[in-house]
């Protein structure tokens, strides 16, 4: 039975096309509809073929359609086709749902900004790679979404591009992702080497013979590190996460859609995709969990001093997304896919709240200039509260179930450090976004009086930048709406992953299981994974980091709520230390020096001056004034006169008999 | 008989004369007598050849070259007189309008 999944990518596509091609001419109502009508038709669809999924027999799953072969080169082939999977489902569910709401929401921010056509051009054209890239049924259709999912990466950060620092981050996101890029690349070559394949089923087949490589590098380890490096490109983490703080330069729907909710959670996506390789490769497995800790514990120190609103979340994102990696590497896929979906919801909420507090404000960013918003914008206040909540791991909320999993999970796969870094992180988590919360939505407002500024604001009229900007106002419904149901998810969505030891059934473990189990089967993980091991050890370790989590909140209540004067004075007293962390510990300025400038001195000397100036460029200059200067000399020979032409003649017939002679005599 | 070499050898001077005069030479009526002379040489080692191996494929050509001297002696001393008229001199080196 065909469900027509090829259907789904092409919604977007097709709304891309419509709205890139003749948008321009469009009145913005016709490009809503256009924008939004298909990306809700792609998420209509993907909630019928759940429909459709939950009715397949388990032996009908992965539910796998082929159209057409794509290409094909001796004994390799590529072809389009869908697998959909219980991953790929849950993938294509956040990816059209999330998407969908944050289409909605930028109808309402973007009202008054130019290329409004172009920008939802873009978002489609996101949509449909991004849906490429979790349906595809090979690796090689995969990449195809990779790349384009970057492409739509670059076209959104840049997207004011007449502002430098934005041209500049869109150039600095597609180059760093290029790295990655390199690695995922050999990956897929090394697989087609000596797998012959990339189509996933057939793929799986034959690395499920493949034994489980021990300590020391083999095939499959190298291909995991390869991979590695590519999901630390798309995903942001060590040491290629410098992009995405400087992606913020985009439209905030973009950062809340883009670089927090879905494009970023491609790496893990591909790391749980490739879950039957990592399996077979511990050692690849287990620098997957380092990476993840160490970006983790290190994208939370600095989003610890941030100021401004956007960036503090861009590390937090790097931080979470450093968590979805940890579970990964400790083998709970299925922790690190939950906690990608419930970071969808929070962290989506986040930047879209954020876009609110920044569109009431006209533009400002800096949470120094905010402060007692709660009363300006009531709804943004609620939503962004439950957000707030779930992302510090308070419980009911969503990221409370997710992080609680993943940190279980690191110390019952017997990594206490790893668990140890996981538990301190979600501590610092809790605070710097606590300090958020109340620097933000507490205190006195710090912006310009709202009572002397421009007066005669209407609250109906969306301002998207400084314009003689008056009192913080409340953003339209258009905006507020998606950030309800999303607070709503914030809040509902982890329950369907409540733990054993809490009493729950965990739906989503058992739903994704299938999964996992397979890719896992006759690895020393199908084993040793501990069922229920000791409920109450488990609530006792849940109970640790609530714990931290409610002393991150307390901590920030008292340093920027009870007093406020505190945390300069601490600056202060930090000092160096203070002024390294501000400076996100100038790794950009390491890169800078290590590889950026001796890159481009390289380039200058060696490569434009040297072999392009020097080598091409003389020869072909030299080329030229060589046949200039030969033809000045022989033009004398073209005299007009036609018995000296005669005579060369003759003197040339003389030449060639008096060879001819020479040849008969030798 | 008369050896082949002989009529080759008093070929090639003919030939030789024929081009040293066209070298030289500025009048046109020298000039153009000189590539009779050439073309005459050419048909002496023409029947030469074809006498020595027999063969009647040299005569042929023979009279091939005389049937176009003979057309380019016609047409040649048209032009000769047409060029005379027009710039009252035979001096090739004077008959240079077309060039540069």
């Amino acid at each position: 039975m065909s469900m027509h999944l090829w259907i789904i990518p092409l919604l977007p596509l097709t709304g891309a096309a419509i709205n890139g091609l003749l948008g321009k001419r469009f009145p913005k109502a016709l490009v809503n509809t256009i924008a939004l009508g298909f990306t809700a038709a792609a998420f209509a669809m993907a909630l019928w073929v759940a429909a459709q999924f939950a009715a397949l027999s388990p032996d009908q799953i992965p539910h796998i359609e082929r159209y057409a072969t794509w290409l094909s080169a001796g004994q390799f082939s590529a072809e389009y086709g869908i697998y959909l999977d219980q991953l790929s489902l849950v993938m294509l569910l956040i990816v059209t749902g999330v998407g969908f709401l944050i289409h909605v929401y930028s109808v309402g921010y973007m009202a008054h900004e130019g290329g409004y056509y172009r920008y939802f051009a873009y978002l489609n054209i996101f949509m449909f790679f991004m849906l490429t890239l979790v349906l595809a049924n090979n690796y090689l259709l995969m990449f195809v979404g990779w790349e384009g999912v970057g492409l739509a990466s670059y076209l959104l950060i840049g997207f004011w591009f007449l502002k430098k620092s934005a041209a500049d981050a869109g150039k600095k996101a597609f180059i760093t992702n290029r790295v990655g890029d390199f690695g995922f690349l050999i990956a897929l070559f090394l697989l087609i080497k000596h797998f012959g394949t990339l189509q996933y089923d057939s793929l799986w087949k034959l690395v499920s013979q493949h034994p489980v490589e021990a300590a020391g590098a083999g095939l499959l380890t190298a291909i995991g590190l390869l991979m590695l490096v590519g999901a630390t490109g798309k995903s942001a983490q060590i040491p290629l996460y410098v992009w995405l703080p400087d992606a913020m330069e985009g439209p905030t729907p973009v950062s809340a859609l883009i670089h927090a909710a879905t494009m970023v959670t491609a790496g893990v996506y591909m790391v749980a995709r490739s879950s039957p390789i990592f399996d077979r490769a511990p050692d690849a497995r287990m620098a997957v969990a380092v990476i993840g800790t160490l970006t983790a514990i290190f994208a939370a120190s600095i989003g610890i001093v941030q100021t401004d609103i956007k960036k503090v979340l861009a590390y937090s994102t790097i931080s979470q997304l450093g968590y979805m990696f940890m579970a990964c590497g400790v083998a709970d896929y299925i922790g690190g896919i939950f906690h990608l979906m419930t970071h969808a919801f929070f962290k989506g909420l986040l930047f879209l709240a954020a876009g609110s507090i920044i569109h009431g404000l006209g533009g400002e960013q800096d949470m120094r200039h905010m402060g007692g918003l709660r009363k300006y914008l009531p709804y943004t206040f609620w939503s962004m509260t439950v957000a707030t909540f779930a992302i510090a791991g308070l419980p009911p909320f969503a990221g409370f179930f997710s992080k609680d999993r993943i940190l279980w999970s690191a110390w019952s796969s017997g990594n206490h450090v790893i668990w140890l870094i996981g538990v301190i992180t979600a501590g610092m988590t809790s605070f710097y976004m606590f300090r958020l919360w109340f620097l933000t939505f507490f205190g006195e407002y710090r912006g310009p009086n709202p009572e002397t500024a421009g007066h005669g604001h209407d609250a109906d009229a969306q301002h998207a930048d400084g314009h003689g900007h008056g009192a913080p106002h409340e953003s339209p419904w258009v905006m507020v709406v998606p950030l309800m149901i999303l607070a709503l998810l914030s809040l509902v969505g982890g329950w369907v992953g409540v733990p054993h030891s809490l009493h729950g059934s965990d739906h989503f473990d058992a739903f994704l299981a299938p999964v996992f189990q397979a890719a896992s089967a006759g690895t020393a993980i199908s084993e040793a994974v501990p069922e229920n091991a000791g409920d109450s050890t488990e609530l006792i370790f849940s109970g640790i980091s609530v714990g931290l989590a409610a002393l991150g909140l307390l901590l920030a209540w008292y340093l920027y709520y009870k007093r406020p004067d505190l945390p300069a004075r601490m600056a202060k007293a930090a000092g160096g230390i203070y002024t390294l962390v501000l400076d996100k510990y100038k790794i950009d300025e390491l890169y800078g020096a290590v590889i950026i400038q001796p890159l481009i001195a390289l380039s200058t000397n060696v490569f434009w001056k040297g072999i392009d100036q020097g080598l091409i460029d003389r020869a072909v200059d030299e080329g030229a004034e060589g046949a200039l200067e030969t033809s000045d000399a022989m033009r004398h020979m073209q005299s007009g006169n036609i018995r000296s032409y005669a005579g060369w003649v003759a003197v040339g017939a003389t030449a060639v008999i008096a060879f001819m002679v020479w040849r008969g005599l030798r | 008989m008369v050896p082949l070499s002989y009529y080759l050898v008093l070929s090639a001077i003919l030939f030789a004369c024929g081009v040293a005069g066209f070298l030289i030479k500025r009048n046109i009526i020298t000039i153009f007598l000189s590539i009779e002379l050439m073309l005459n040489g050419v048909n002496l080692s023409f029947v030469a050849f074809a006498a020595q191996l027999n063969k009647l494929e040299g005569h042929i050509f023979v009279f091939f070259v005389m049937v176009v001297a003979a057309a380019e002696a016609a047409v040649g001393l048209a032009i000769i007189i047409a060029v005379f008229r027009t710039r009252e001199t035979l001096n090739v080196d004077r008959v240079n309008l077309l060039r540069l």
